[in-house]
């Protein structure tokens, strides 16, 4: 069983973000905004080889494909990443779905035995 | 595609009887699922315990029997992923679980079916997600897995 392909199953509406994605900056990215906090241009960028204007570059195609966006605080633009797009009922569901996986197969393992 | 049920089916190698005796004596079902349980597995009875699993050990199961039919169906309720000991859960719905037990040549085929949960607030969902923070790079996974399938 695989849920989770399923929600970029429709290859129209993955392709953008599978290209938005296809890029090892991009990638970095998306990792250093998991933790949801927002990030300024200088976090995200700091041991990056990249310019801070790259990485704004890319941060913007990001936000194109729905995977991010910006905001501003004061004087500063922050970014972080878009919570709808990750269709978070589906998380949660595929979250419990992985503690059912591990419970019956202790479970198969008690009765097995 | 819903969001309001799992479904999850195995088979056992061993027979219904044994399953069913794995399902439903409070200190058999511990011994897998992971919690020391207290009370009787009978209809409408409330079952609770402390979870014993490696992780969640300050989490309470607190399950409500619905219905038993001896070695072919077992159901309770329950507020999933009620993981969070300072909140309360008690006025959210709960859902229902259920445990289908087959004979196949093999054994047992044991579907479990968790349904309701698009009545739980989806903000509670979303909080969640956001507790479990290996989610991102899960997700990053998830979406590696499927471009090099």
């Amino acid at each position: 069983m695989s849920p989770r392909s399923a929600r970029l199953a429709d290859p129209a509406e993955a392709a953008p973000v599978f290209a938005a994605l296809g890029d090892a900056t991009r990638l970095a990215l998306m990792g250093r905004l998991r933790t949801r906090q927002p990030h300024s241009i200088a976090q995200l960028a700091e041991g990056l080889p990249v310019t801070r204007q790259a990485v704004t570059k890319h941060l913007e195609v990001l936000s194109q494909a729905g995977l991010v966006r910006d905001f501003r605080q004061g004087r500063e633009r922050l970014w972080q990443p878009e919570t709808k797009r990750l269709d978070e009922a589906r998380l949660y569901l595929d979250t419990i779905s992985k503690r059912w996986d591990e419970a019956l197969a202790r479970l198969k393992a008690f009765v097995e035995n | 595609m819903s969001t309001d049920r799992i479904e999850k089916q195995v088979v056992l190698r061993a027979p219904r009887s044994r399953v069913w005796r794995a399902l439903t004596d409070a200190q058999e079902f511990g011994a897998w699922f992971g919690v020391k349980l207290q009370g009787r597995f009978t209809a409408g009875a409330r079952v609770q315990g402390q979870i014993t699993y490696p992780g969640y050990e300050h989490v309470t199961l607190d399950i409500t029997i619905e219905r038993l039919d001896p070695e072919r169906y077992l159901s309770w309720r329950w507020h999933p992923n009620a993981i969070d000991p300072g909140f309360d859960y008690s006025k959210e719905p709960t859902t229902l679980v259920e445990f289908h037990l087959e004979e196949v040549e093999a054994g047992t085929r044991l579907t479990v079916v968790e349904s309701g949960f698009d009545g739980i607030p989806l903000a509670r969902r979303a909080r969640a997600f956001e507790a479990n923070e290996g989610g991102w790079a899960e997700q990053l996974e998830n979406i590696g897995r499927h471009v090099s399938a």
